[in-house]
């Protein structure tokens, strides 16, 4: 990843009828980025990828491309190219006619088409099948066909809306590592839509969190987890206790009537705040070593570890730990400081959705 | 990097039911069962008379076997009336054809709403009975009908294609219009958007878009749409007979009049010879149906 901004889409909104899908959305992807636009069903994704794609023209603002604005230029004159979500392999073609499509349409001499095939099939593992039609295919092979017709044209950016989201667990995680070797082995930038959020943890350089066509926040996958910017990233990405508290000075929370250290500065005195602390970072003590103390009331093992309610202050708190406990013991709670996360509380409604500079 | 997951919980997996295969088996027989009144109807309806026509046209009076009623074919007035009918349904056809793909084109472009009221007007004249709606066209065209009657109130020239064959195009083409429209409006509505998207994504125009892929994918519809315009318009004749007076005789008419003269031999005889036309034609029409699901369109 370079530091050079390949694209920029400036304040772009899009409605449809008095749905307001996209407000003043501000987002550059730099060259060689594996970005992933992350969020719930609705909130906006796949309108943005159309946007970038040319399939939809933004009712304001600019999309910017190599310092060019291509705001009102067709798909078909763009540097760029779309898996789509389901599959739109040609059905009435082979499966090398699929894959030449675009360079036949560029008048690539057949040779340069025939080599191109062959390199486009190995690179997604699919050798051999030059000559089946989609329909014969899994739906796995189909997407990596509808892959392999994208890159043979050599775009500078691939566009992936939810590629895998037909995809059994088990192809899914193979795919997700070939797509990962194919984006090293082609060198280009990835714009990745989903909704899985394992799964943009996994792949990304940069994920985008989206709630409602807004941007909630930008940031490294470590950052999204580890330091969620509000509630609504807190909640998406993972499980995580969220609880209204208050800061009681810097780098001392009261949540839910007891004072908790922590490492953060700056909010104020008494200032209400939320905070976040994911379930794997409370730890399970003797009742004594405990910040707080509490009774396990629920248990499921989980495989590799086993998810626990805890009742402690009023709270239910979600627990993950390797150690059983089982229902009814008596547990203490502790909490290292670094692993609580302080949220400023949104004021209006419209806070929530904060527009953030990275 | 290295992130905490969560882990899909795989304890609670549903085994598979058992009912699965007995249920499968139990639907079989209830599909042959639900087919039960077709096949009667299909028996007595379609298979006995199609081989009394088989019977019919081999034979003679005395029911001895006889390749005459087919020879027939080659009688000079015969041969005049297969050949334009197959002339007239075919440009029939065409026009149909050329009327129908861009009218279903637009429809697949229009919001859903309004496409059903326009299917409907397209729809609506073949809820009233197909004679009357010939015999309507008879009382326009006519040397005294609708359209002369106001073109001589402005003075201009009379039109008239009553009793040609234009007017049998005319009256083929308003008939058989819908099922034309309809199959192929079928398949283009079926044609997924983000198809054709990935067409213009992957750099065609517009143009090469319609010609690679639309065109290509639209060829059962166009197919079923050519049949069922193309058959009912070579056999027909009670249009010729309406719109074309006694002098243009189809082969339907001949057909038609030897039944009514007692013929049964002659007339069945022809009919055969008017099914392996339509056979033959049926035959090219579902090989071009199949070489556009293969490739080779290119
Ligand atoms: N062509 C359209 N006409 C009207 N509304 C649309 C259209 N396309 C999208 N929308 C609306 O825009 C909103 C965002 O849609 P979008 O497809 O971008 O969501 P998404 O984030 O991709 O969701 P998902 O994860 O379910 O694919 C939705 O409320 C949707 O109903
Ligand atoms: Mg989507």
């Amino acid at each position: 990843m370079t530091d050079n901004k390949l694209i920029n889409l400036e304040n772009i909104s899009k409605s449809y009828g008095d749905n307001i899908v996209l407000d003043e959305l501000n987002l550059y992807i730099r060259e060689n980025e594996f970005l992933t636009l992350l969020g719930p069903s609705g909130c906006g994704k796949t309108t943005t990828l159309r946007i970038i794609g040319g399939f939809e023209t933004p009712d304001q603002g600019r999309v910017i491309f190599e310092g060019k604005d291509i705001t009102n230029l067709p798909p078909n004159e763009r540097q760029l190219n779309t898996v789509f979500q389901k599959y739109a392999l040609f059905n009435h073609m082979t499966i090398s006619e699929n894959i030449a499509f675009g360079l036949k349409i560029k008048k690539k001499s057949k040779e340069y088409i025939k080599d191109k095939i062959k390199y486009a099939l190995k690179l997604v593992n699919l050798e051999g099948y030059e000559n089946r039609m989609p329909d014969s295919l899994s739906g796995g092979q189909q997407q990596r066909i509808a892959i392999a017709r994208a890159i043979v044209n050599e775009p500078k950016v691939l566009l992936l809306d939810e590629p895998l989201g037909a995809l059994d667990l088990k192809l899914r995680q193979d795919m997700q590592y070939e797509l990962i070797r194919l984006k090293n082995e082609l060198g280009i930038t990835f714009i990745y839509v989903t909704h899985d959020q394992e799964e943009a943890l996994t792949m990304s350089d940069t994920i985008v969190v989206m709630n409602q066509g807004y941007i909630q926040q930008i940031g490294t996958p470590e950052d999204i987890y580890n330091e969620p910017k509000n509630a609504f990233v807190a909640d998406f990405i993972g499980d995580s206790n969220i609880i209204a508290s208050t800061m009681v000075e810097d780098r001392l929370v009261n949540i839910l009537g007891t004072n908790f250290p922590c490492v953060d500065t700056g909010f104020g005195r008494n200032q209400p705040v939320d905070v976040v602390i994911r379930p794997e970072d409370i730890d399970l003590v003797k009742p004594e070593d405990g910040i707080i103390q509490g009774r396990v009331t629920s248990l499921i093992f989980k495989g590799v570890h086993y998810e626990m309610d805890v009742m402690a202050n009023g709270h239910e708190w979600l627990v993950h730990s390797t150690d059983l406990f089982p229902v009814g013991s008596e547990v203490g709670l502790y909490v290292d400081p670094f692993d609580i996360q302080i949220m400023n509380k949104p004021t209006s409604e419209d806070e929530e959705a904060v527009e953030i500079e990275e | 990097m290295k992130v905490p997951l969560n882990v899909k919980n795989k304890m609670f997996q549903k085994p598979a039911k058992d009912s699965d295969k007995e249920f499968k088996i139990g639907r079989v027989n209830q599909v042959k069962l639900l087919s039960f009144p077709y096949i009667i109807w299909m028996v007595g309806f379609i298979i006995i008379p199609l081989l009394m026509i088989l019977y019919y046209g081999l034979t003679d009076r005395d029911n001895n076997l006889t390749f005459k009623n087919i020879a027939l074919i080659s009688d000079p007035i015969n041969r005049k009336a297969l050949l334009l009918a197959l002339e007239l349904s075919l440009i029939s056809t065409i026009i149909c054809l050329l009327l129908a793909y861009p009218l279903a084109m637009v429809l697949r472009k229009n919001h859903k709403t309004s496409n059903s009221f326009i299917v409907l007007i397209i729809i609506l004249p073949m809820w009233m009975n197909f004679l009357l709606r010939t015999i309507a066209w008879q009382n326009i065209l006519e040397k005294t009908g609708i359209i002369n009657s106001i073109l001589q109130f402005f003075h201009l020239p009379t039109l008239n294609i009553i009793n040609t064959s234009a007017a049998i195009i005319l009256g083929m083409v308003y008939n058989f219009l819908p099922f034309m429209v309809l199959p192929i409006y079928n398949v283009l509505v079926k044609v997924d958007k983000d198809v054709i998207n990935a067409a213009r994504d992957l750099g065609a125009n517009g143009r090469q878009t319609f010609l690679k892929i639309i065109l290509p994918l639209s060829i059962p519809g166009v197919v079923s749409g050519i049949t069922m315009v193309f058959v009912p318009s070579l056999t027909t004749f009670v249009i010729s007979t309406i719109l074309g007076g006694s002098k243009i005789v189809l082969i339907g008419n001949v057909i038609e009049q030897q039944f009514r003269l007692g013929n049964w031999n002659t007339g069945s005889g022809l009919s055969l010879v008017l099914m392996v036309f339509i056979l033959f034609s049926m035959a090219i029409l579902s090989k071009y149906d199949k070489e556009s699901e293969g490739s080779n369109l290119w």
